[in-house]
């Protein structure tokens, strides 16, 4: 049936399927991109990085319930379908992202701030953990057989461009708004503006059809009665499941996270970058690199999909140390000589210290280099009546590049986010492959899930948390998931096969 | 080759409880630091999360291994009616 579905209802079928997984995307990653900020709404102003670890948290929650999402909406989609289960997940989505768009801060209702946006967080974790595996199911269960890693790869990029358009939103609100507006109520924006495009995404959904095959089983009464019983519980599938999950999924989970998530949190937290050239920089990577989802994807119908997404491990598993040292070296300002600056701007600010005679004197000293980039360097400083000048270690932050280490930057970006693409893009058909169409949402989509949300949404929490500990370096966060890929390559290598599953029919 | 699965397959079977004893031991060992000068955050929470999604994935892996090891992976269906 799906041979001979016209090119242009195939693209129609693509192009309501991405939009759809694309927005909710879009709901999914502006938490994450937004943690610094929500991390000081959400908890008290004196929480310092364990505010920021906690929303990690809370964001990395929502990592965690997709494979819950998975197994509850991925029966659901194998018992009434696939075009109805994803438009209730939209529905759930998009609802709850307006919903976190509207919570009050800390200051206004204490602790139920993060405990109400936790909820709303495992509401969207669960999601859009039913989400993905109708969306790539769907498409290729409408896809010719021998171009089903080109058309599944345009799902693909639906992650990326979700991202790529978090980050447009956010820096397009904070520059028409200003930082302090926007750190005040701007950020909540991007938020509340999901509900809009949740409402053109249904829009459109409701006007598709059922998957042919799906629509084939049902009329010939071969819908799964247990879909869950039927994937976990017959060893000939479970095997199967855990196959994807260790050999390609895992690997692919924490490739894909530490190229778009780790790299932005570590060129804001750890190089304390400028908040707009550290968006800039992994908008132009994602720009550039976001067209080899589709390139790879058609390369795997042809090669196979193994080799390719094994190769993007082992690239990053060679190369992420040496990416990251560099981001640390060409963003070390503690040693230049007085030669290279061409202005200081310093800004003094005194405040009275609650209950007490003492003051805070924050000396913040904008530099400017004779290569273009600049820092803040900012120095705070107790005036005691009582001892005196207590000074405080200085801290360097707002750093904007020079345009020669700008576009290097963009370069490490776009690498990290090639291999993404080489993992990604031809994971969903191979999925699909794997699984037959009568537990097929609920068999690929765990696996799918815990490697993505478990092992990948996790890189940015594990990676900080490692890091924070006493004796470590900014790059002993990256063990994590040069660790995994390093497990998930070796068992991919040895146990998965490069053969395609030419009839998914079944 | 279905040798080195074979046996990579006790590998697996081991690296499972292990991955999860270390991941038990440095949560005992980090969330203790608590309440010194050491650390630097309070990561109760954190390493609750941790172990409590790891456990079932490292019960997993050692399934996996035991798979390997009795040979069900040397050879893979091919067709879905296989499964």
């Amino acid at each position: 049936m799906s041979e001979t579905l016209p090119k242009n209802n195939i693209f129609k079928v693509i192009g309501a399927s991405s939009l759809g997984t694309l927005i909710e995307w879009y709901d999914f990653y502006i938490f994450g991109s937004l943690a610094v900020i929500i991390g000081s709404k959400l908890f008290p102003e004196d929480a310092g990085a364990s505010a920021l670890i906690n929303t990690l948290a809370i964001f990395a929650a929502g990592f965690i319930v997709r494979p819950f999402g998975a197994l509850v909406f991925g029966r659901l989609g194998d018992l009434i379908g696939r075009k109805y289960t994803f438009l209730l997940t939209l529905v759930l989505m998009g609802g709850s992202t307006f919903l976190i768009g509207l919570i009050p801060s800390y200051k206004t209702i204490g602790y139920a701030a993060p405990i109400l946006v936790l909820v709303l967080r495992l509401i969207q974790g669960l999601a859009l953990g039913g989400e993905y595996g109708g969306a790539a199911t769907y498409v290729a269960e409408h896809a010719p057989k021998n171009r089903r890693g080109f058309f599944t790869s345009w799902i693909q990029t639906t992650a990326t461009l979700g991202l790529f358009l978090s980050l447009g939103i956010i820096v397009i609100t904070k520059n028409v708004l200003g930082a302090d507006t926007f750190a005040d109520w701007g950020w909540r924006i991007p938020f509340l503006l999901s509900i809009l495009l949740v409402v053109v995404s249904i829009y459109i959904r409701m006007k598709m059809h059922e998957s042919p095959m799906f629509s084939k089983l049902k009329s010939e009464g071969k819908v799964s009665k247990n879909p869950l019983k039927e994937s976990f519980n017959n060893k000939a599938n479970f095997k199967m499941v855990l196959l994807a999950l260790f050999g390609a999924t895992m690997g692919q989970g924490v490739i894909w996270y530490t190229g778009q998530f780790y790299a932005q949190s570590f060129l804001e937290n750890t190089c304390k970058l400028d908040f707009n050239d550290s968006r800039y920089i992994l908008l132009w990577g994602i720009a550039f690199a976001t067209p080899f989802f589709v390139v790879f994807g058609a390369w795997s119908d042809k090669i196979g999909r193994k080799w390719i997404m094994l190769a993007g491990m082992l690239l990053g598993i060679i190369f992420y140390r040496p990416i990251y040292q560099t981001f640390l070296d060409d963003t070390d300002f503690t040693s230049i000589s007085q030669t290279e600056i061409v202005s200081s701007t310093p800004s003094v600010h005194t405040v009275l210290i609650d209950q007490s005679q003492d003051s805070l004197r924050t000396t913040s000293t904008k530099f400017v280099l004779n290569d273009g980039s600049s820092f803040v360097k900012v120095q705070q400083d107790t005036l005691s009546i009582a001892k005196g000048i207590a000074p405080a270690k200085e801290v360097i932050k707002d750093k904007v590049l020079s345009k020669p280490v700008f576009w290097k930057f963009i370069g490490l970006i776009f690498f990290q986010i090639l291999l993404v693409t080489m993992v990604y893009g031809p994971i969903a058909a191979f999925l699909v492959e794997l699984f037959p169409t009568k537990i097929r949402y609920t068999s690929m989509s765990l696996p799918y899930h815990i490697g993505n949300g478990v092992f990948g949404g996790l890189v940015p929490f594990i990676a900080t948390l490692i890091a924070s500990f006493s004796g470590s370096t900014p790059l002993s966060g990256l063990w994590y998931p040069i660790g995994i890929a390093a497990l998930s390559l070796i068992i991919g290598t040895v146990y998965l096969s490069n053969k395609r599953d030419e009839n998914i029919n079944d | 080759m279905n040798t080195i699965k074979k046996f990579l397959g006790l590998v697996w079977m081991v690296v499972g409880p292990l991955a999860m004893t270390f991941l038990v031991i440095q949560a005992i060992d980090k969330v203790g630091l608590t309440h010194t000068s050491i650390e630097r955050t309070n990561t109760i929470l954190q390493w609750g999360i941790i172990l409590f999604i790891f456990f079932p994935i490292s019960l997993g892996l050692m399934i996996f291994g035991f798979y390997a090891w009795k040979g069900e992976y040397e050879r893979l269906p091919e067709r879905s009616e296989e499964l």
